[in-house]
């Protein structure tokens, strides 16, 4: 298969940086001339920096918290600092390190289960020939991706639930009912399958995006070479998609310790903790619900600190193996 | 027979043996590149079932939900719960909420606060992403890097509920748009989008002494109806979905949107107070109220459904890849 690297090069050539132009005239001249030229760009991103400012880096600055022994009644200026008290406890506390786990499982089987399918789904669908059919199946599938997590969690509550469709249909047929919503054991199989239907789907939209930039001459050049239906997919469309997978697999490193918060506080009455207990929703109950601010906003922050960690390190890994990765520089 | 082989020519022969069927046989689709082999009997059907099941994974559910919330209890009975073919059909359930008061309420704040935020943050948007689109603009730097921060580090849910809380604004509807205002990637897409407009357009109205806010108004924005689209298309989708800001800033149910309602009238099984609906006084077990429960997914589900089919058409428009690649 000459066809492989010879993609391989094309596609690392292509995903090179562009360089940035830096050599605008504009910036040899002094800041005051620039200053009268530019002002009204600056004018318009005043909105943005006064509510990032507010929402954002406030919070951030917020986070001192995490030192201290905070209580609401006296505000950040009256409670008292107790430097690492708050991070050891976190530490030392087994449900912290029991959300962590329950994290990193529901991280792994994710990237084994539903990683793939948004791929595979975009290989089977772009040999549909049909443009009309393709376009119609993309506008269905794309659109779970829309609805709120209340909704999706609804809907399957209603399905598999215990008087739900597939429940119904058991006991019509004299089966044993399945408890599917409320069972701990089944639990991950629960939560990926919904995320698989929810967006899947629309997981595809990169993956077409990237499929359709791939040189038709390749696969003719691999179909001239002997290649079938298979090795063709193998050799050509996979290596083509290989950049856009690294970056999505960085993506998902970065945010493996963020695992769909929404649908899991939604599902963490109906199974309880010991399944649906993960980081954030850690953090929220010890923090907003048991109002241990302080223990909460350290919890939050070794979170915080570790993504960005994860991030970093993925793309430094990332542009080890010669791979563009999130941001290029 | 013979008009037909320049098409298949170049085929190689796949080790199926397909490539001996006639072409009488079966006729190649228009748009088949001539290397590829016609699939055989035992693929296509595979193909055509996989594809099949996927759509009706994704329609059934949506098909059985609305059926339910337009089916009368009887019916609802007959089926023990979700109605997957339509017998007696009402708008009763529909009827009685609009009569109850509280979703109704609930849909007014849903809508409040999808329609503010999504013109705010449209706005804000599209006045940052222009203002960072030229390079070499004095200050844009740090501003963008201040922006590609927050998709690096978050604050974290704790000290943002107490900066929300210390401006007051717990119980307000500003705290489901103030908060969330800012996306960096929906900037990151339209400062994309806005970067490949042709610079000669944008330079040679700057040199007739167009200002910046008229080549914006006048010259970017009539250019850029796709991204806006799909950029508010994400907002608004964001806004009216969002439920959990709701859960952490407004603990008085009147101010609560759908998605809360929702969450609390069907996943947690509570009849929502001053409905005319109160389970317990129907018969019918599980199955009661299962039409209004259903009515209010609907009403969650429209004004997405509604506003999807004008925005979609632009997913593939080279907006989406821009994004990915910024």
């Amino acid at each position: 298969m000459t066809a492989a690297p010879q993609a391989a090069r094309r596609r690392e050539r292509a995903a090179a940086p562009a360089p940035e132009v830096r050599t605008a005239p504009r910036r040899k001249r002094p800041s005051l001339s620039r200053l009268r030229e530019d002002y009204p760009l600056l004018l318009m991103c005043a909105p943005v920096i006064i509510l990032l400012a507010v929402f954002m880096y406030a919070p951030m600055l917020g986070n001192v918290i995490a030192w201290m022994d905070y209580s609401p009644y006296v505000g950040i200026l009256g409670s008292d600092f107790v430097g690492w008290w708050n991070f050891q406890r976190v530490v030392a506390d087994p449900r912290f390190w029991h959300a962590v786990s329950n994290t990193l499982i529901i991280t792994g089987f994710q990237l084994v289960f539903f990683f793939p399918v948004p791929i595979a789904m975009a290989i089977l669908l772009n040999s549909v020939l049909t443009r009309r059919v393709r376009t119609a199946i993309q506008s269905i599938v794309y659109l779970p991706h829309f609805f709120s997590w209340v909704i999706v969690v609804s809907i399957f509550q209603q399905i598999l639930g215990g008087a739900g469709l597939v429940n119904q249909f058991l006991r019509s047929r004299g089966l044993e009912a399945v408890e599917v919503m409320t069972n701990p054991d089944t639990f991950l199989l629960l939560i990926t399958s919904q995320q698989v239907w929810k967006d899947a789907g629309w997981g595809m939209i990169v993956f077409l995006a990237a499929l359709s930039t791939v040189d038709r001459s390749q696969y003719e050049a691999a179909a001239v070479d002997g290649a079938g239906a298979w090795r063709r997919i193998w050799h050509v469309t996979l290596p083509a998609l290989r950049p856009v997978i690294i970056l999505l697999l960085i993506l998902r490193l970065g945010d493996a310790l963020t695992v769909g918060f929404e649908q899991l506080i939604l599902q963490r009455d109906a199974v309880g903790a010991g399944a649906a207990e993960v980081l954030d929703t850690f953090v929220y109950y010890s923090g907003i619900v048991y109002g241990d601010w302080s223990y909460a906003a350290a919890a939050g922050l070794i979170k915080g600190t570790v993504s960005l960690i994860l991030v970093l390190g993925a793309n430094k890994i990332a542009h080890v193996f010669g791979e563009a990765g999130v941001y290029q520089r | 027979m013979t008009t037909t082989v320049p098409r298949t020519s170049a085929r190689a022969s796949g080790p199926g043996g397909a490539a001996a069927r006639g072409p009488g046989r079966r006729r190649r689709h228009p748009d088949r590149p001539p290397y590829e082999a016609e699939p055989g009997p035992v693929a296509k059907t595979a193909k055509t079932t996989a594809l099949t099941l996927i759509v009706l994974a994704v329609l059934v559910p949506l098909w059985t939900v609305v059926v339910t919330s337009l089916s009368t209890q009887a019916a609802i009975n007959d089926a023990g719960g979700l109605v997957l073919v339509p017998g007696e059909l009402t708008f009763k359930a529909y009827t009685d909420i609009i009569a109850g008061g509280v979703v109704t309420r609930a849909v007014g704040v849903s809508v409040f606060v999808t329609a503010v935020g999504t013109a705010l943050s449209l706005a804000v948007a599209i006045l940052t992403a222009y203002g960072l689109s030229r390079p070499g603009s004095l200050g844009h730097r740090p501003i963008l890097f201040m922006l590609l921060i927050t998709m690096f580090f978050g604050a974290g849910m704790i000290p943002t509920y107490l900066v929300v809380a210390g401006l007051g604004l717990i119980d307000s509807l500003w705290a489901l748009i103030l908060p969330t205002a800012v996306s960096a990637f929906n900037i990151l897409i339209m400062r994309n989008f806005f970067m490949n407009i042709d610079r000669g357009i944008l330079d040679s109205a700057r040199i007739d002494g167009a200002s910046e806010w008229r080549i914006l108004g006048q010259i970017v924005l009539p250019l850029s109806k796709a991204v806006i689209a799909v950029v508010g298309l994400f907002y608004g989708v964001a806004y009216w979905n969002a439920f959990f800001n709701a859960v952490l800033y407004i603990n008085d149910s009147a101010k609560w949107p759908l998605q809360l309602v929702l969450r609390s009238y069907v996943l947690q099984g509570q009849a929502v107070p001053g409905t005319t609906f109160d389970p317990s006084s129907l018969d019918g077990g599980q199955t009661a109220g299962l039409a209004i429960q259903m009515a209010v997914v609907v009403l969650a589900m429209v004004p997405v459904l509604i506003v999807y089919p004008f925005v979609q058409r632009h997913f593939s428009s080279g907006v989406m890849i821009g994004a990915i690649k910024g």
